[in-house]
């Protein structure tokens, strides 16, 4: 069709490509500021040149170095990965679901990861998790946790997909699904926490307050790879979100197959959401909320929803953590105390002020 | 151009919807397809786009067999436009953008973005090119979806009842938009569509499907008060007004 050969770029078009552009560099340089003053804050205040040579890799004041390698950046690092890939599978979510509620909570992972670990700690004599919370009682066997936290997660993501692939994976099938989910393992927890003694009660309430502060090197690892994979993969599926954002039928005559992509991107957001619920416990409103707040600011494009979802997940765990660390300083609180308490006034803001996908 | 052999569509569970249906349509054509509700209509364009899989029959573009394509494929030789269009808050220029999907690498390269500008001059959309699409009226987001179809670069243009929902103004502009770029690209274009006037002003060919199978066709100066009665069980008058010709129903066969 050649009478499309010679169309003139509208010249303001280069613009608003260019200050969506900014917008996400930004959120990347803010995401660069915090993580230098992250570390940098604390009981023991570190310079932030200090910081920025640890980063860099090079020579550090050995008074220093084991509370930046050991403690700070591993716990910033966690917040970082954490809020990335929590925000950037709770916008994908909402695009393949086409629900402004679809995230992790609501879905039922959450309360599954809760349960999987108050199972572990009842059942499978895990014992107590660890934290750097004020109280915590020493571990007698974390990686039980974690694993039952995770298969938790995983058995209600292929429960979700194997109702969805025998109705027809549609959004409404998804998220009930979820919501049914989420109600029993609510239940369940319940049950265990009735016949719970003292110490397990504690450490079942304790794994659900998310802390970040429980990963180590090893789980900043895990995560990292996790949620490397799955930003790329949710980026590499932009125009597909795009296109499923027009409505179903639009998107299959635009060669997109649309179970395919629903079921693939509930695996992958799953996947992520569960290797960090089952490292760091529950932290909510931060795979709701960013994707919101990013839409109301650059609009729907996934082009650059997903990259800005991903880094404003960061930059608002890790500002909610260092927070968390400070405000009631020597006390520690759980970020997800915190983000609670940020992200709900802040969702019924968005509310009030008018349009929430 | 396009050629729809003897298609047999049904759901599970139920008899056929569609049953030995078939019909061709040459370059630079324009065909409504007509016919009461849940005749099958929407089905059928589904069918033709091989989002529903025919129990038996064929449909081919050019020559080539539409169910032996990849999805890809099929969309850069069918443009749709469904009847329910949902508005994110994206620009008209990235709306129409999507249209290249299929033809997209990782990066939108200048040519993509060349052949949207194109498309968006061509459907009268410059001036809007970068309003958000959550914000236009009911007929500039139809050209939007008619612009998104164009930029797909298709050989056969599928509508789903492209008028509906639209005031007289835009439903003129619309269809008179749709004929003039299927004549330009050498395209061909099948609309369902419920307004017998309008199809019969815009469209060179009409198909009526009663009870899943093709009950007449023609061109539009051929339909006459015995086809649409029997269609759609309303006794009209067919009428030629400044070389038009008008379906009116006269009323004998209401209660009134």
């Amino acid at each position: 069709m050649s009478h499309l050969n010679h169309g003139h770029i509208p010249s303001g078009y280069t613009a608003y490509v260019g200050r969506k552009v900014s917008f996400v560099a930004g959120l990347a340089l803010l995401g660069a500021l915090l993580l230098v003053m992250a570390v940098s804050l604390g009981a023991v205040r570190v310079p932030a040149d200090q910081v920025v040579r640890a980063l860099a890799g090079l020579e550090t004041d050995p008074r220093f170095q084991i509370i930046i390698r050991s403690i700070r950046l591993p716990h910033a690092l966690a917040a970082l990965l954490a809020g990335a890939g929590l925000a950037a599978a709770g916008a994908a979510m909402q695009s393949i679901l086409r629900n402004p509620l679809g995230s992790p909570f609501t879905l039922g992972l959450s309360q599954a990861g809760a349960f999987g670990a108050a199972f572990a700690v009842m059942l499978l004599d895990a014992g107590t998790m660890q934290s750097t919370a004020v109280g915590a009682v020493t571990i007698a066997n974390p990686y039980l946790t974690t694993l039952a936290a995770f298969a938790a997660c995983m058995a209600t993501s292929l429960v979700i997909i194997a109702i969805a692939r025998l109705r027809g994976a549609t959004p409404e099938v998804m998220v009930l699904s979820g919501v049914a989910l989420g109600s029993l393992f609510s239940a369940g927890t319940m049950f265990l926490q009735y016949f719970a003694d003292d110490v397990q009660l504690a450490a079942m309430v304790f794994w659900t307050f998310g802390d970040v502060g429980r990963a180590g090197w090893r789980e900043v690892g895990f995560m990292a790879v996790a949620v490397a994979l799955g930003l790329a993969y949710f980026i590499a599926n932009r125009w597909n979100y795009n296109a499923i954002d027009a409505g179903d039928e639009t998107a299959r005559s635009l060669g997109v197959r649309v179970e395919r992509v629903r079921m693939l991107g509930m695996i992958v957001a799953s996947l992520i959401t569960a290797i960090i619920v089952s490292f760091l416990g529950v932290i909510g409103f931060v795979g709701l909320i960013c994707p919101h707040i990013v839409r109301r600011l650059i609009g729907d494009d996934h082009r650059f929803v997903m990259p800005a979802a991903g880094l404003s997940g960061a930059v608002l765990l890790l500002a909610s953590d260092t927070v968390a660390r400070l405000i009631l300083a020597p006390h520690v609180l759980p970020v997800a105390v915190l983000t609670a308490f940020l992200g709900a006034p802040t969702f019924l803001y968005l509310l009030i002020r008018g349009r929430v996908r | 151009m396009l050629s729809v052999r003897d298609i047999q569509v049904g759901y599970n569970g139920s008899g056929l919807v569609l049953k030995n249906l078939g019909f061709s349509l040459e370059a630079g054509e324009v065909l409504a397809i007509l016919g009461p509700n849940g005749v099958g209509k929407t089905t059928l364009l589904r069918c033709i786009n091989a989002m529903i899989r025919p129990r038996a029959g064929s449909v081919t573009i050019e020559k080539t067999d539409v169910f032996s394509l990849r999805s890809d494929q099929i969309a850069r030789r069918l443009g749709y436009v469904a009847q329910n269009n949902e508005a994110g808050r994206m620009t008209t220029f990235d709306a129409v953008l999507l249209g290249r999907k299929p033809h997209m690498g990782w990066k939108v390269s200048h040519e993509d973005l060349h052949k949207v500008s194109a498309a968006l001059h061509q459907l009268g959309l410059d001036h809007l090119a970068l309003r958000d699409i959550n914000a236009m009226s009911g007929g500039e987001l139809q050209k939007v979806c008619i612009a998104r179809a164009l930029v797909q670069e298709p050989r056969v243009l599928l509508l789903d009842e492209p008028t509906s929902s639209l005031d007289l103004k835009n439903q003129i502009e619309i269809l008179g938009t749709v004929r003039r770029v299927v004549k330009e690209h050498r395209l061909a274009a099948v609309m369902t569509m419920h307004d017998l006037n309008l199809a019969l002003r815009f469209v060179d060919r009409f198909v009526f499907i009663k009870q899943g199978e093709v009950f007449a066709w023609g061109r539009p100066e051929e339909i006459n008060a015995e086809m649409v009665a029997a269609v759609y069980g309303v006794q009209v008058d067919i009428l030629r007004h400044a070389g038009q010709v008008v379906v009116v129903p006269n009323g004998r066969d209401s209660d009134r």
